[in-house]
């Protein structure tokens, strides 16, 4: 990748890997600009509530809007924060921006069922997607419950010292290694990067 | 109830998004084996980012804030009980999908596709959330709550500063000093992983 034609930008934004400090510099520089430009913290896991809504509304719109609503729908969407917020397009953005990311790379994947996953699961299809359905609703569940997710928590409420955020990073962080050491085995750090 | 926001604020949110969504997908976040790797210790990528991110931002952030450029912080309640469980919950669920959720959308655009199963599971979560909480709000979800008085005001946004006394800018000192310390071990281990790189 290293003869890639070109002015050293389009070079550095066909790359396949930054610097990881360089990413961290730039996430947290867009936070500063979050913070004063749109009185906005970065965050993601709320959207899921607002397209849980939307999906809920199609069936059932009283139980999103109104009187008669869920009370959680009713605290996380509402004329302060309306369905289509802030958030939600900052989270379409996240999908386009990875998606040009790998597009410029050339870094596309299609992967079904990690190497990782094989290793210790098989190759079923049918069984990784079950995992990644229960893991991906397990996973909101929690971060509604603590009121974040390792965005708005962990970068956003961390950078800000928040008590509930650390609260939250280091519990998260003690159970992911837990459920993965479990999951994986000590035998599994030697099949992660196949 | 299909209502939209400003659309100042769809365009910034918009463009915020493609600009984290660029980074992570640079950063190789958007990838399992970056995730479950970091869980299982055997990539540190996640840690360099997040701290990074957290100290920059910090530093920032209240810098703004000590120069009257922002007049306030966007924290959230202190819920400890829910923090904490909320937490533990979530940890096993992101071992289980191997990616959190802004990564995993990101993962979605890079192409991954038991991603994007885990974006239909992601929605199922929040609304099975939704679903239990009015049976939460008032006892649990009220546990280990942290207060403190802000004039008039009695508030459980807090911060570490807030609750201690202590500067922020102490925090911000030892927390840039405990990023320090991690890279410097993570460098070291790295090294003698691969000798010679």
């Amino acid at each position: 990748m290293s003869d890639t034609p070109g002015n050293p930008v389009m070079r550095a934004l066909r790359a396949k890997r930054w610097n990881p400090y360089v990413v961290g510099v730039g996430i947290g520089v867009l936070s500063w600009i979050t913070f004063l430009t749109m009185d906005k913290a970065l965050g993601t896991s709320s959207s899921m509530v607002h397209v849980a809504g939307l999906v809920e509304g199609v069936v059932n719109a009283d139980k999103v809007v109104g009187p008669g609503a869920n009370s959680y729908f009713a605290k996380e969407i509402n004329d302060k924060t309306p369905m289509f917020d802030w958030q939600i397009f900052l989270v379409l953005g996240v999908f386009l921006g990875a998606f040009i990311s790998s597009r410029l790379s050339g870094d596309r994947v299609r992967e079904c069922v990690p190497g990782l996953w094989e290793w210790r699961f098989g190759p079923s299809k049918a069984k990784r997607y079950v995992a990644a359905f229960v893991g991906g609703a397990v996973m909101l569940f929690g971060a509604r419950m603590a009121g974040g997710c390792t965005s708005g928590h962990g970068i956003s409420g961390g950078l800000q010292l928040a008590v509930s955020s650390w609260t939250f990073f280091m519990a998260m962080f003690a159970s992911g290694v837990a459920a993965a050491f479990t999951l994986f085995g000590f035998g599994g750090r030697r099949h992660v990067r196949v | 109830m299909f209502g939209f926001d400003s659309p100042t604020m769809i365009l910034g949110g918009l463009v915020t998004g493609i600009v984290f969504g660029f980074l992570l997908q640079k950063g190789q976040v958007a990838k399992y084996r970056t995730i479950v790797g970091q869980f299982l210790f055997t990539d540190h990528t996640v840690l360099k980012i997040m701290l990074t991110a957290i100290v920059t931002g910090a530093v920032g952030v209240y810098g703004m804030l000590e120069l009257g450029l922002i007049q306030h912080l966007l924290v959230k309640p202190a819920q400890l009980a829910a923090n904490a469980v909320g937490g533990l919950i979530f940890g096993v669920g992101m071992a289980m999908l191997g990616y959190c959720p802004g990564t995993g959308v990101a993962a979605m655009g890079e192409g991954s596709r038991h991603a994007a199963v885990g974006f239909a599971g992601m929605v199922v979560g929040a609304g099975i959330f939704a679903a239990v909480y009015p049976s939460l709000e008032k006892g649990f979800m009220k546990i280990g709550e942290v207060t403190v008085a802000v004039g008039e005001q009695v508030t459980s946004k807090v911060t570490l500063a807030d609750i201690t006394g202590i500067s922020p800018w102490a925090y911000i000192a030892l927390l840039a000093a405990i990023a320090g310390v991690v890279f410097t071990l993570i460098g070291r281990w790295e090294r003698q992983q691969s000798p010679g790189a």
